[in-house]
């Protein structure tokens, strides 16, 4: 079984790797869901005139405050970056800037592209009106946990703003099976005894598997007491049919889930 | 009888003191080691490093009875990579970054601790590693992160000589072993990150005291300097971090040199650079050349051959032949003869991309992947420096191989900078989707987030005489065990996992594991003391030693 197994997954693995690559181009393209790179490469030169000399070439200048990473004092929506912008912020500290809506659509595009001229500039929303298409529209709670709410089947997203990036968020949410953890592929498994378990993988090794079943219990099996043991590479998230706008408020919802702090 | 004061109390003790010639590891016992299997006197157990023992107590038919019988707890976080000695009863073990204890053998208890402390300036790139001690007489010997050597007292754990060999503000380190030849230790240098100018040399016992020095890059003049361009070689690297083996009746010490620098830019230092990824064979007494084989000329991949040269007399088409063997950081299998340094034979154990074949001399034929594709073996290789086996019974090779693993290199113009890290660009691992997991140096984490299909670990039996595996054991995760064979074809070995095997050297059938619980980065060992047969292994930060139930 065990190498018959691994053949498959290779097989996979390989036909993934090409999707991986492919993906990328294409979200190049996408239109709706990303900024031109056009608007990156003007808003580098605008940053580089009149934000370098407070936050420095690499965005790193204000304590607490990273913008090539984007990281922020709190969770920023692009319209939040055009308001700070254009009204200013902390007192002060952080003047008003009078700019044209080229200049200002392209600095939005130059930091959330992370300072990459060639990068993806995903565009990010806002988190009220995602959390509402998260929950409703979105059925994203039908299956992921949020602050000890909904289901375990899939990752927990309570800490996934701290740890992913838009561009990151953008593509599990357009396409799943390129942002799937090899970890967290589904699994179906049928015991000698005839039972027949699904879930997500949490961990393995040569002789067991740790995996959350569709029950939501926690199950170790060890792999001598299995007949069949499938590994599949298709999540079982589907690509998002939601509009361009609608998953830029997702991102910024989820850029807003930190973690318990 | 009554003892009536102190000073009888003394006397009588030194009458009952047992004369500690048995204390005193002679150069000729070194030599015959393999004649007194109760003690595991030097890093690969013998001369030969076929970590092959004739302990036979453990066999294949009470395995299943082995028993924890103590453990040692490491304090200090890290990969723990050390080999035990043992001697008469006693273990010598460092732990990081270099302490040296000395531990009953029966019991796990502490008799003294040596702690040497590093210079500030020590650096090194890929963790405070010590791989352990040798020993000549009653003194033992441990290279340190800071590029000293140090002899210490046996009994007391008192430092009696300690030198520096390179200056650590360069990059110079020593994480193996010393191997102990005759009178003198032979260490070699580290750093091949920090473009060093790597070398080995010899050390009096006694005093010290320098007696040679062999750099692993010639100097202008010398022969193999002409593989260097310009002012390269001055900051070439090729290291030396593991120990060697040596054949006394040919009188003949063999290394395994490693990477030149930059490591991943092979274009910026052009010519094969001699003698990095090689296999140097030097004369114990004066350090002179007397051949090499190159594996991975010009090589951009990081593709150290810091593998044990491991030693055996087979027959080898009809003849009987003194050869080496070596499973290739490169992904190649090769047999050697070690009188000579002829090749024999150079056949692939896992998937290789960078090179189409071996020419009848056993040089790649290289076949560079384009830019962005993955590069087969990957960056940490096919195998590494993880001690292999070689049991004379079977004729059979062990070693551990990771399959299915591939990187994609990154080369970049680097500028050397004393004391610096001199890379030449970077590399990633192939992972099935962008931003996954992927496999690092260490395990430091109990779940395996990068699965298999990074790569995975697999322990092969190869059939020296045909380059072909006998058979081979899948594990899930990778492994950077080294193996343990016995004369009762037990074989040994561990992982990342945890889970420490003991397989049919035979088949390959699994016979008894144990979950350690955390990986293991170095070879098992055994040994005996008063008729019992101990193995220990290390997994995490504890070592654990098994013997059968009594």
């Amino acid at each position: 079984m065990r190498t018959s197994m691994r053949f498959c997954l290779l097989g996979l693995c390989a036909s993934v790797l090409a999707l991986g690559s492919g993906e990328q181009a294409s979200a190049q393209s996408l239109g709706d869901h990303t900024y031109t790179s056009d608007a990156i490469e003007a808003g580098s030169r605008v940053y580089v005139a009149d934000c370098a000399l407070c936050h420095e070439r690499g965005g790193a200048g204000v304590d607490g405050v990273n913008l090539r990473l984007g990281r922020f004092s709190r969770p920023l929506s692009d319209e939040d970056l055009r308001d700070v912008v254009t009204t200013g912020f902390a007192g002060g500290r952080m003047p008003a800037f009078t700019l044209s809506e080229a200049e200002l659509n392209g600095i939005v595009a130059y930091i959330r592209a992370g300072f990459d001229p060639s990068g993806v500039a995903v565009k990010v929303g806002d988190a009220a009106r995602g959390r509402a298409v998260f929950q409703g529209k979105g059925d994203c709670a039908s299956c992921h946990r949020v602050f000890g709410q909904g289901p375990h089947g899939a990752p927990d997203l309570s800490e996934i703003g701290a740890i992913r990036t838009p561009a990151t968020l953008q593509r599990t949410l357009l396409d799943p099976a390129s942002s799937l953890r090899p970890i967290d592929r589904p699994v179906r498994i049928v015991t000698r005894d005839g039972e027949t378990i699904t879930g997500r993988r949490l961990n393995e090794d040569t002789y067991s598997v740790q995996l959350i079943d569709s029950n939501q219990r926690l199950r170790s099996l060890l792999k001598a007491d299995l007949r069949e043991f499938e590994v599949s590479t298709t999540p079982t998230m589907q690509p998002t049919t939601l509009t361009a706008e609608e998953v830029a408020d997702v991102i910024g919802y989820l850029l807003s889930l930190q973690g318990v702090r | 009888m009554k003892i009536r004061n102190a000073a009888s109390l003394l006397v009588l003790g030194l009458m009952l003191m047992p004369v500690r010639t048995e204390a005193q590891v002679t150069y000729d016992r070194i030599l015959a080691s393999a004649d007194e299997p109760e003690n595991w006197l030097t890093y690969n157990g013998t001369y030969s490093s076929q970590r092959y023992s004739q302990l036979d107590q453990i066999d294949r038919g009470n395995v299943d009875e082995l028993e924890m019988r103590w453990m040692l707890q490491n304090q200090v976080f890290g990969a723990w990579q050390s080999n035990p000695i043992v001697v008469d009863g006693i273990m010598y073990i460092t732990q990081r970054p270099n302490d040296v204890m000395a531990v009953d053998a029966v019991t796990g208890r502490v008799f003294w601790v040596y702690e040497h402390e590093n210079d500030e300036a020590a650096r090194v790139c890929c963790g405070a590693n010590n791989r352990g001690v040798a020993i000549l007489g009653d003194k033992l010997f441990m290279g340190t992160l800071d590029a000293h050597v140090v002899a210490i007292d046996a009994t007391n754990g008192q430092p009696l000589w300690d030198i520096e060999i390179g200056d650590p503000s360069l990059g110079y380190s020593v994480t193996m072993a010393p191997l102990v030849v005759k009178d003198k230790v032979l260490v070699g240098v580290g750093g091949g990150e920090y473009g060093i100018r790597g070398f080995v040399a010899a050390y009096d016992a006694d005093t010290g005291e320098e007696v040679w020095k062999t750099y692993t890059i010639p100097a202008p003049g010398e022969p193999g300097h002409e593989t260097w361009d310009d002012d390269d070689w001055e900051h070439g690297g090729a290291p030396i971090w593991i120990t060697g083996s040596y054949d006394a009746e040919l009188d003949l010490t063999y290394w395994g040199v490693g990477n030149p620098g930059p490591d991943w830019n092979a274009a910026q230092r052009p010519g094969d650079n001699l003698y990095s990824d090689a296999v140097i064979a030097l004369d114990p007494d004066t350090g002179e050349l007397r051949w090499y084989f190159q594996f991975t000329p010009n090589d951009g991949y990081d593709y150290d051959s810091v593998q044990v040269p491991v030693l055996a007399d087979i027959e080898w088409e009809g003849e009987d032949r003194q050869v080496m063997m070596w499973a290739n950081r490169n992904g190649y299998f090769y047999v050697l003869d070690r009188a000579t340094g002829e090749f024999l034979l150079g056949e692939p154990f896992v998937k290789v991309n960078w090179s189409s074949g071996l020419d009848e001399n056993g040089r790649p034929i290289p076949t560079p992947q384009p830019e962005g594709e993955p590069t087969y073996p990957g960056n940490q290789g096919g195998t590494n420096w993880y001690p292999p086996s070689y049991s004379p019974r079977t004729g059979l090779f062990y070693f551990a191989a990771w399959e299915d693993y591939a990187t994609v290199y990154g080369p970049q113009e680097s500028v050397y900078l004393p004391g610096r890290m001199f890379l030449g660009g970077g590399f990633s691992v192939l992972t099935p989707t962008p931003g996954a997991p992927t496999i690092s140096i260490g395990r430091s984490d109990p779940i395996n987030d990068w699965t298999d299909v990074v790569g995975h670990g697999t322990v092969i039996a190869m059939d020296p005489l045909t380059g072909e595996a006998a058979w081979k054991f899948d594990q899930f995760d990778v492994s950077d065990s080294g193996m343990l064979t016995t004369e009762s074809d037990l074989l040994f070995t561990g992982g990342r996992e945890g889970h420490f095997h003991a397989l049919d050297a035979r088949n390959g059938e699994l016979l008894w594991k144990a979950s350690l619980g955390a990986q293991i980065v170095m070879a098992p060992i055994t040994y005996m003391v008063d008729g019992t047969q101990y193995v220990a292994v290390i997994s995490g930060h504890t070592m654990v030693t098994f013997a059968l139930r009594d």
